[in-house]
């Protein structure tokens, strides 16, 4: 039986609100898809775009951003920096031939790890479809053989 | 004592880097003084296989200037490589891909159909695509392969220095000349950006800024913008905090936006950068509003950017973390 594609999505968690739900999440033993790497940040404002980017190019099949819902930000509003450079992230992403479903932000608070798990599901989901990213292997390849 | 050895060579570029060098004023007759040219197709004649004759490291200094975006380019700058003690990516299109770079944001089969059928100058009907080899009553006719990506020079050979810019301006260049000639010591060779700051447009651009929020972006010639304040604040998409200093701030002091020429500071890409300075111009709208409010706000503003790719990598999309576009 061919085992279902596993992408490896990159997570970018606020330590204050959706790191906390993935710690939860996991001492609560919700059950769900084992695809996300979770990297610890301060804020979703620290999430420069070019770390999605490098994501991206380095082997990642999606990225996931996960902060404080608006309003409730550490830093007041970390946040909202992030969502502006998200709106934007998707439309430059979409032009260089990145699908919306890989890059995906979401809010989840310290209690919902519930939330967060959900969300990690359904972007597991959404990206199978679209089977592997591989920039280095398929894009970045192409382009060093001169074709 | 003999005099050094200077070659300059054009690849995918537009042959500014060239008219920038003969630029410096008076400061060529220095470079006359000091150099013998030995190869540099613009101004004197040698042919390609004069410098496949030249022992390797013959050359003491090559100023190459244009992307790699065909297998003559390619060869060229595996040949100039091999024979130059120092190599010089000289401007924006041997540093970054530059102008031939943005067609990395499409493929090469649409690169070659806009510039051979579509344009409205060809005649539909006699459309020929180039051939890399055609058979001709007198033989085989070889033309270099159009490659499907652009790189930079340095994604093909290892590179001394890099001489940003497009072009590099004349003051760099006849500094960085003068500093070889008298045989100052350049910072150590590996890919070091030289002819250039460290800083960004920025910090020395003389227009105000007063973080100001807008709601909407303008291209050019839509706008024209007060004179005296920072022209990002005014909705222009001014590259200025993501480009490398170098200029002086050349555009923004004549109230037009710096469109990036320079490249990205060191370690950065330039795309990446000036998004989240963009980002953070946008205004967000009325506090207390809901999320879906403020989502919708901030998409409308996005929306007026006409070609966010285009635009933040206008000079450094080869050179850039992805590089180009998938399909
Ligand atoms: S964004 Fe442009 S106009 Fe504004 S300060 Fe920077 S260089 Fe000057
Ligand atoms: S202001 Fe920007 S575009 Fe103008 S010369 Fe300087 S770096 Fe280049
Ligand atoms: S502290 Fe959680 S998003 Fe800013």
């Amino acid at each position: 039986m061919d085992e279902p594609f596993q992408p490896v999505i990159v997570g970018f968690l606020c330590n204050w609100c959706s790191y906390r739900a993935a710690d939860l999440a996991g001492t609560a033993r919700i059950h769900y898809a084992p695809t996300m790497r979770p990297i610890r940040v301060m804020c979703t404002a620290r999430i420069e775009p070019e770390f999605v980017l490098k994501a991206l190019r380095e082997g990642a099949d999606g990225v996931m951003i996960a902060g404080c819902h608006p309003g409730e930000c550490h830093y007041v509003e970390g946040n909202i920096k992030a969502l502006r450079r998200f709106k934007l992230l998707k439309l430059l992403l979409r032009q260089l031939g990145v699908e919306d479903e890989r890059v995906q932000l979401v809010w989840a608070a310290a209690s919902e790890g519930k939330q967060l798990a959900e969300a990690v599901d359904r972007m597991t989901e959404q990206i199978r479809p679209l089977g592997p990213l591989r920039w280095k292997q398929t894009v970045l390849a192409a382009a060093e053989v001169g074709g | 004592m003999s005099k050094l050895k200077f070659a300059m060579y054009w690849a995918a570029s537009c042959g500014g880097c060239e008219i920038s060098l003969l630029n410096i004023g008076e400061d060529i007759l220095a470079v006359d003084a000091a150099f013998d040219i030995v190869f540099w197709p613009c101004a004197a004649d040698f042919k390609y296989k004069d410098v496949q004759g030249y022992p390797d490291g013959y050359i003491d200094l090559c100023l190459f200037n244009g992307a790699i975006r065909n297998s003559e380019n390619e060869e060229m700058a595996h040949l100039l490589r091999r024979k130059s003690k120092t190599l010089v990516a000289f401007g924006s299109c041997a540093y970054e891909g530059c102008i031939p770079g943005l067609s990395n944001l499409t493929t090469k089969a649409a690169t070659l159909r806009a510039a051979y059928s579509d344009s409205y100058s060809g005649d539909e009907s006699r459309t020929v695509l180039p051939q890399p080899v055609t058979q001709v009553p007198e033989g085989e006719l070889h033309i270099p392969l159009f490659y499907e990506t652009v790189r930079a020079l340095d994604q093909v050979v290892p590179v001394d220095y890099i001489m940003p810019g497009c072009p590099p301006e004349s003051h760099q260049i006849a500094a960085v000349v003068k500093a070889i000639i008298s045989g100052a010591e350049l910072p150590k060779p590996g890919g070091t950006v030289i002819g250039a700051g460290q800083v960004a447009v920025c910090e020395e651009c003389p227009l105000a800024k007063n973080v100001k929020q807008i709601t909407r972006f303008y291209r050019p010639y839509e706008l024209v913008p007060e004179p005296g304040l920072c022209l990002l604040e005014q909705g222009l998409l001014c590259m200025g905090p993501a480009t490398r200093s170098g200029c002086g701030a050349l555009c923004p002091r004549v109230n037009m936006r710096c469109e990036g020429c320079y490249g990205p500071l060191d370690g950065q890409d330039q795309g990446a950068r000036i998004l989240s300075a963009v980002a953070s111009v946008v205004n967000v709208g009325k506090a207390g509003e809901g999320e879906a409010e403020m989502e919708a706000a901030i998409e409308a503003a996005m929306e007026t950017l006409a070609d966010p790719a285009g635009t933040f990598y206008r000079f450094s999309m080869a050179h850039s973390l992805l590089q180009r576009t998938r399909f």
